[in-house]
């Protein structure tokens, strides 16, 4: 599951699209992920290695310590599902015998494999010489990328991530992920890419890390305001896109990070609320968290059920698939393998059901929301098991009303929006409701 | 007087609730949506606010004490005779209609012999009329498409037979007219008809002739009350074709968690199993929705299931239920889809299993799926009350009971038989907070 996006607009029909309304930084945002497509796309004429890795984490500084050309296959599956493309491509990949229930992102991705590798913006993606697998938390990860080795017969390495089953990170842990990263990983790297790891450069990109994660979660904590100024999920989508993928340790992600800080800086000075795709949010009537990951074919049409209804996400779990760094993790130079374990181990879908309950209602309460909302998606098995466990245990501990809806990543098939709509609208008026009954009581 | 109404436009019937200023139900109204949503809530309206009227005769007349003794019959009397008026107006409407569709070069040379036939099997529907409202007579649907439709291809084929032209012609006009007879809202005949029918009722029942003016004095004065549309709370799918603003508007859930509980102050769970959905509400002691949990992507194990069930066993939906609890043995069935279950039921037939018992299999089937969905929503708690269509059915209201006593012991379950109109309650008692709780007035759609 997770990731980013880019400022495409998603068109909701094939009439054209209404224009619509983006924020400076989703523009500069645009911009970066385009060139990274097109550096892809032209990496090996220009001598350059590709790696190819996951979302939840990913190495990104490293990679770049070896002038890889980094592509990441979920964000390629959700831009070309945001592009109207993933359709196509997901029944190829059935016809290629992979059935209906495996993960829409990986029959996405199969599916464009399929189809000559043609990528979101059209540029033709190049074949990975690295597969990097950095994350295990998800097995579907690890199949998804034996049936690429398999494809293209390319180099693999693996870096087996411990799931945080007691809740807590130890030292073993990170000694064990530390000492994967010196044996295996980093000589991998050097080999495939012919160049010597250097850990001066390593410390460079996490000091610019470190700096544009400080502007991010001031970003997304201005969701705490009233109104706020931004949308913590739909919005948030687009702010978390360079940090999570190929930029996070590059200048021009700390520059995208402080342009958008100062955006967003406005905004709360100005007491406005989100920019959505028609313009500003009108009044904020209902203040939710949210939990998974939206749907992608349907995007517009999704966020439009929210922004309709005045309902803004203050703050959502998915914002946080590629780095939890709102309880303060940052990338340390001072300790470059170090914190790049805690980092992996510390990834939102590697922290246990306690861990991930305790955040949500730390986030009801810190960002004074209405409810949780949780979106399912029905080919992830890994990470929807349980959900309405954490579901009810946020209810109880919370007082707050909670809902569940189901639709899927990149599956087009997967998103009944009458009945989508008619869920969020009963659990709004069911807000509103509970709202204006507690107002009654506090009142006698 | 004031009125607060409450419509739910469900996917298969649309039903209307009015409730007074001190939240009696006074009316109740309730027709097929028939794919469209404008007509059926404007018909419900009207049904629940003629049943309004019929309310306060009976309130009026009681009190007076004009037809001591003789107030229930004669009221029933009066309703079969009202419903008879109606249907002779419909008639009269269909036979306009039919008529008009015939004209022209569409059957060629068989226009007259069309004609001619159709004043016939109208004449012959007329003439019937009376003995399909007399009392006792039992009619499969209140809908005048079914009434009449049913009469009119039976009584067309002999007709056609009779005549020696083609059968088909005439179905085909019916076809062409009954959408547009069924979709005319006839609100300013009512108390034309009512007052026919009071004419045919003193007929009827000689013996309260002779009280003629005090009973049609109360009846006049309820007449003459204006019934104001003071408020209206629109829910279920089709709610955005209410012509009144957002405010006006509620999901269903709300709507029937309150409708719940309103019928019983104690419900703490709710289960409506209805044509496409099925929903598992959990209220508070106010009947302020807490959870709630709906099928998701399929709509197997709802009142479609049934349906399409109906259909492939070629029955009567409402003849499933009572088939089914003569079973000896409940034949294990499939649940999560529909389809797959018809396919399932003529395997079993094939194999020799009785039908009774594969239909308690089909009804097991579908309070499974609810069971699911019951235990998504925080599972059931006491009371625990059961709505929408499916309640209606016996064999599904005896596997409910046993799959809750099995799973969560023994807890009251409530069956109101007017749970159908649980949803629009639930929107009157909205109607009715926003006026006299809240201080709001009826907004138009924007």
């Amino acid at each position: 599951m997770s990731t980013p996006v880019q400022m495409t607009p998603p068109q909701a029909s094939k009439k054209p699209a209404p224009h619509a309304q983006k924020e400076d930084a989703m523009l500069l945002q645009k911009e970066m992920i385009n060139r990274n497509y097109h550096e892809l796309a032209t990496a090996h004429e220009n001598g350059r290695k590709v790696a190819a890795t996951f979302v939840p984490g990913n190495l990104n500084e490293l990679v770049m310590c070896f002038d890889f050309a980094r592509s990441l296959p979920e964000t390629n599956a959700l831009q070309n599902g945001m592009r109207k493309k993933s359709g196509k491509m997901i029944m190829d990949a059935e016809r290629d015998g992979h059935s209906e229930d495996v993960c829409t992102y990986v029959k996405a991705d199969l599916g464009m494999m399929l189809g000559g590798e043609i990528g979101p913006t059209g540029e033709k993606l190049p074949t990975p010489d690295l597969l990097l697998l950095s994350y295990t938390g998800c097995f579907t990860f690890m199949k998804w990328f034996e049936l690429i080795r398999q494809k293209y017969n390319c180099e693999t390495v693996m870096l087996h991530t411990p799931y945080q089953g007691d809740g807590k990170i130890t030292q073993s842990m990170r000694d064990y992920v530390v000492k994967q990263l010196k044996q295996t990983v980093i000589p991998t790297m050097e080999r495939v890419s012919g160049v010597k790891f250097d850990i001066d450069r390593l410390r460079q990109y996490m000091k610019e890390s470190a700096k544009a994660e400080d502007d991010l979660v001031r970003v997304l904590q201005s969701a705490k305001n009233r109104p706020s100024p931004i949308d913590g999920y739909f919005g948030a989508v687009y702010y978390i896109g360079p940090i999570f993928t190929a930029f996070r340790g590059t200048p021009e992600a700390t520059q995208y990070y402080d342009v958008l800080r100062r955006e967003i800086d406005q905004r709360v000075r100005e007491k406005k609320g989100p920019i959505t795709p028609e313009g500003e949010m009108a009044e904020e009537k209902y203040r939710l968290v949210v939990e998974g990951p939206p749907n992608w074919t349907s995007f517009r049409e999704f966020w439009k059920m929210f922004y309709d209804e005045g309902a803004v996400v203050v703050t959502s779990t998915y914002a946080k698939v590629g780095g939890v760094y709102d309880f303060g993790f940052r990338h340390d130079p001072d300790h470059p393998l170090e914190s790049l374990a805690d980092y992996c181990l510390g990834c939102y879908t590697n922290m246990n059901f306690p861990q991930r309950i305790d955040m949500i209602c730390r986030y009801m309460d810190e960002y004074e929301a209405d409810g949780l909302l949780i979106n399912s998606i029905k080919s992830c098995n890994s990470f929807s098991a349980g959900q309405l466990l954490m579901l009810r245990e946020v209810e109880k501990r919370t007082g707050k009303p909670a809902a569940f809806i189901e639709s899927d990543l990149v599956d087009p098939r997967y998103f009944s929006a009458a009945n989508i709509k008619n869920r969020l609208e009963s659990y709004f008026q069911m807000i509103k409701q509970k709202r204006s009954v507690a107002g009654v009581t506090a009142g006698h | 007087m004031r009125c607060f109404i409450g419509i739910d436009l469900g996917s298969t019937t649309t039903k209307a609730v009015v409730i007074d200023e001190n939240q009696n139900v006074i009316g109740r109204g309730i027709t097929n949506s028939r794919s469209n949503y404008d007509t059926a809530a404007k018909i419900a309206q009207q049904e629940a606010l003629v049943n309004a009227r019929f309310f306060l005769f009976r309130q009026a007349l009681s009190s007076s004490g004009a037809l001591n003794g003789a107030l229930e019959d004669f009221l029933a009397q009066l309703e079969r005779d009202f419903r008879l008026e109606q249907f002779l107006v419909q008639l009269s409407d269909l036979e306009t209609t039919c008529q008009r569709n015939a004209e022209g070069s569409r059957f060629g040379d068989a226009g007259k012999a069309v004609s001619s036939a159709l004043t016939e099997v109208l004449k012959r529907l007329r003439a019937e009329a009376p003995a399909l409202f007399a009392p006792g007579a039992k009619r499969k649907s209140d809908f005048f498409r079914d009434i009449a439709g049913s009469r009119y291809l039976a009584i067309g084929e002999q007709v056609a037979k009779e005549a020696g032209m083609r059968y088909d012609m005439l179905v085909n006009v019916f076809d062409r007219s009954i959408i547009e007879v069924e979709n005319r809202v006839y609100g300013d005949a009512i108390s034309a008809n009512l007052l026919a029918a009071l004419d045919r009722t003193f007929l009827a029942m000689p013996e309260t002739a002779s009280r003629g003016d005090a009973v049609r004095a109360p009846i006049k004065s309820v007449l003459d009350t204006a019934l104001e549309e003071t408020y209206t709370v629109g829910t279920g799918y089709g709610r955005a074709r209410l012509p009144f603003s957002k405010e006006h508007i509620r999901s269903e859930i709300l709507c029937h968690g309150l409708g719940a509980h309103m019928m019983h102050a104690g419900t703490a769970t709710v289960l409506d199993i209805g044509g496409q959905d099925t929903k598992a509400i959990q209220v508070d002691k106010h009947g302020i929705v807490e959870s709630f949990q709906m099928n998701d992507r399929c709509a197997a194990g709802c009142g479609r299931y049934l349906g399409y069930i109906a259909d492939e066993m070629n029955m009567g939906l409402h003849e499933l239920g009572p088939l089914a609890m003569k079973a000896t043995k409940t034949v294990r069935i499939n649940s999560t889809c529909t389809v797959f279950a018809g396919a399932e039921l003529r395997d079993r037939l094939s194999l020799g299993d009785k039908r009774e018992d594969i239909m308690a299999g089909l009804h097991r089937a579908i309070i499974l799926r609810a069971m699911s969905i019951l235990a998504r929503s925080g599972g059931i708690r006491n009371e625990f009350t059961f709505t929408g269509g499916v309640a209606k059915n016996e064999a599904a209201v005896k596997a409910l009971k046993d799959l809750v006593r099995e799973n969560y012991g023994e807890l009251t379950l409530n069956i109101n038989p007017e749970s159908i109109y649980t949803g629009a309650l639930g929107g009157a008692t909205f109607a009715w907070r926003a006026v006299v709780e809240e201080g709001k007035t009826a907004e138009a759609r924007t």
